[in-house]
């Protein structure tokens, strides 16, 4: 699968850059720690909408409905005493040190059945119809999460009473729970460089640069697209269970139009079709806001504005994104690859 | 399942179609915006929100019992910036002296904050608590929908003029810096504002409601259908029948060839977004006595207006009409047949025209 030097060299420095992350972590402070923590939980949302954006080229501004629903089921799960069976079976689970499974298990299916349902209505749009219709889908999502109180306390948010254990290992503090979430991380890492490295990741890439030529080559679009959405959507899932787990708490505003909006500028900070590129932009913005919230409270404000300068500047001087800042310090010269025909 | 009487039914179309009256001043300028520009405004809706909030603003102004002070000290400070501006221009290029003024303003506001306690800022964006004004009238209403439709066309110009502009056709950026500044509208309103849920009020003779055979029909919502037809007619005309909707028109079809036989595609561009948030802020005043004015309402409506221009299509205005009517009639029947399906309900006829038609009934693609 790896083919090239230069590609072994590059996996070589990202599992490196992320050992050493996870030998530098616990000699940090609790606020740095649960930094780190959270760059890797919007991480792997960032990844998996650049499955989407960047590799199959369809850009979602919705990506935090299946962030949402996952997060949400998982607080629900996990809290409501009244639903016997799921809450029972939770109890089960978790006294055999296997709660987080079932967790996790829950919230992907719940997430996948989401994605498969959202994904038959938006795949068939084109272009900015298929941003609008994310978009509205996403809005839905939230509305539920603001107005169906009865399931998700509406406005008041869940609160979640601690996080089950692994096999018998506590994940009560930060550090076990770093640990746990960085192993979550370069898992679906590994699953999703697999799977842009896929025949059918290759197909992806081809669908996103020439529709009708991949058309008429006999591969089926439709297909092709909707089970990319439906994988975004599942590692989408993965971080909404994370985020949960991390937080302790969900409530409406996680999961607004301003998450979808934040994964999809940093896909395009990091630099989209790159798997690394998401994660420097998620480190990126979560640090900015961590510590721009200890000065001022106006974070839309300020994010705002960071992604206006941004966008003006990397136009200004044509530049794709902070991996593309790189590229073009090494090669200046390079002209972009553009496939002809 | 509810069954409706006839009467129900009667009231339930009035009430739709002066929701769709809303949903048409809205999405009308999204279609327009996009018919021309290819861009799809993220920020749309948080003008919408905007000239709610500077319509409640006006109203404060003229008929509150506002304090003066602050609004004469924000005056001052604007014209002593605009002077500052000129002054500075007059001996170096532009880009200096913008720069000069945020080193000025740096300094300043340092300064004012760390030896006097105040913020700089505040000269120029007073924290004034605006309260819900009792008594407003017909004209007022119309100077506040004016005030706010040409500081919102202002916006519109201006974020054209200086962003749009300058990303060419790269949808993900133009995505990513209409948002931001939909964000900075919504955080600096907030901001501005508070987190209230304002309403705005209805002038005197839209206050009541008609009784027609024994149906009790709010006035104001016949004034929305209206103002709504108003400028769908004039919107149809000006398109059609005039020389400046025919250059419109042309730079829309052909840009290369209007801008070949002298006509400033520029000036038409900028002037098209000027109308689309111009449309939006009719919408955001008139409908601020309907849905209210509160922080998320902007992102809150989006989904509608989207739902108008995919059903519609985008680029049309027809496709507005249609849609808006059909997302009006969908939304107060579903609300009053399955209350807690009614945004769901929305999908249906979105699912079922991409399904038949991926670029909406009348969509030019």
């Amino acid at each position: 699968m790896v083919e090239n030097l230069a590609e072994k060299r590059r996996i070589f420095i990202v599992l490196g850059a992320f050992v050493a992350l996870g030998a530098v972590t616990p000699f940090l402070d609790l606020f740095m720690q649960s930094l780190v923590t959270e760059i890797l939980v919007f991480g792997i949302l960032a990844m998996s909408l650049d499955l989407l954006l960047g590799f199959t080229g369809l850009a979602s501004l919705g990506h935090a409905a299946y962030f949402g629903v996952a997060s949400y089921t998982t607080a629900i799960i996990m809290t409501k005493e009244d639903w016997t069976w799921t809450f029972a079976a939770f109890q089960w689970a978790d006294s055999l040190g296997l709660g987080l499974f079932y967790i996790f298990i829950f919230g992907l299916v719940v997430a996948l059945a989401f994605a498969a349902f959202f994904g038959f209505l938006a795949i068939r749009a084109v272009g900015v119809y298929f941003l609008m219709i994310t978009l509205s889908l996403a809005m839905v999502i939230w509305g539920l999460a603001y107005r169906w109180s009865a399931v998700t306390e509406g406005d008041n948010g869940i609160n979640v009473l601690g996080r089950p254990s692994l096999f018998g290992i506590s994940l009560e503090s930060e550090i076990p729970f770093f640990y746990f979430t960085l192993a979550v991380f370069l898992i679906c890492l590994g699953l999703m460089y697999m799977f842009v490295k896929s025949p059918f990741g290759k197909t992806l890439v081809g669908i996103r640069e020439r529709e009708e030529r991949m058309q008429m080559l006999g591969y089926n679009i439709w297909l092709h697209k909707y089970l990319a959405f439906i994988i975004a959507g599942v590692f989408s899932g993965v971080s909404g269970v994370l985020w949960t787990l991390f937080n302790l708490f969900v409530s409406p505003p996680d999961i607004e139009l301003i998450t979808s909006a934040e994964a999809l500028f940093m896909v395009a900070l990091g630099g989209p079709a790159t798997l690394v590129g998401p994660v420097i932009g998620s480190a990126i913005i979560r640090s900015l806001q961590q510590f721009i919230s200890i000065y001022v409270e106006r974070w839309p404000l300020i994010l705002g504005a960071i992604y206006i300068i941004t966008i003006m500047l990397g136009r200004l001087y044509g530049v794709e994104g902070i991996l593309g800042l790189f590229g073009k310090f090494r090669k200046p010269a390079a002209s972009p690859e553009t496939p002809e025909g | 399942m509810t069954t409706l009487s006839f009467t129900n039914i009667l009231v339930l179309s009035y009430n739709s179609l002066s929701y769709a009256a809303i949903l048409f001043l809205l999405a009308s300028g999204l279609s327009l915006i996009f018919g021309v520009m290819r861009i799809v405004n993220l920020a749309h809706a948080a003008f919408f929100l905007f000239a709610g909030y500077l319509a409640l603003e006006f109203y404060n102004i003229i008929f509150g019992s506002l304090s003066l002070m602050p609004r004469i000290i924000q005056l001052v400070s604007w014209t002593l910036l605009y002077f500052a501006w000129r002054g500075l221009n007059a001996y170096v290029a532009p880009r200096h002296a913008a720069l000069a003024l945020l080193l000025a303003y740096i300094v300043l506001e340092t300064l004012c904050s760390l030896a006097w306690g105040f913020r700089f800022f505040e000269l120029f964006f007073p924290h004034v608590p605006v309260k819900p004004v009792d008594r407003i009238n017909f004209p007022g209403m119309m100077a506040a929908i004016v005030v706010a439709l040409a500081i919102a066309a202002l916006c519109g110009m201006f974020i054209e003029r200086f962003f749009l502009r300058r990303l060419g056709q790269d949808t993900l950026s133009q995505v990513l810096v209409t948002i931001g500044f939909a964000f900075i509208l919504q955080d600096g309103s907030l901001y501005t504002w508070g987190g209230d849920n304002f309403m705005l009020k209805q002038p005197w003779p839209l206050n009541f409601s008609a009784v027609v055979w024994g149906l009790s029909l709010p006035q104001y919502r016949a004034f929305m259908i209206v103002i709504a037809v108003v400028v769908a007619a004039g919107l149809f005309l000006g398109i059609e029948r005039t020389r400046l909707g025919a250059i419109m028109r042309a730079a829309v079809d052909d840009p290369e060839m209007a801008r070949g036989i002298g006509i400033n595609t520029n000036v038409v561009q900028m002037a098209i977004f000027a109308i689309g948030a111009l449309l939006a802020a009719t919408g955001g005043v008139v409908g601020g006595a309907f849905f209210g004015v509160y922080p998320g309402l902007d992102f809150e409506i989006l989904p509608y207006a989207f739902a108008v221009v995919i059903i519609g299509g985008l680029g049309s205005l027809g496709g507005a009409v249609l849609g808006s009517i059909v997302v009006g009639f969908i939304e107060n029947f579903g609300t009053a047949l399955f209350p807690e399906l009614s945004y769901f309900a929305l999908f249906a006829p979105m699912a079922i025209i991409l399904a038949i038609k991926p670029t909406g009934l009348f969509g030019k693609g």
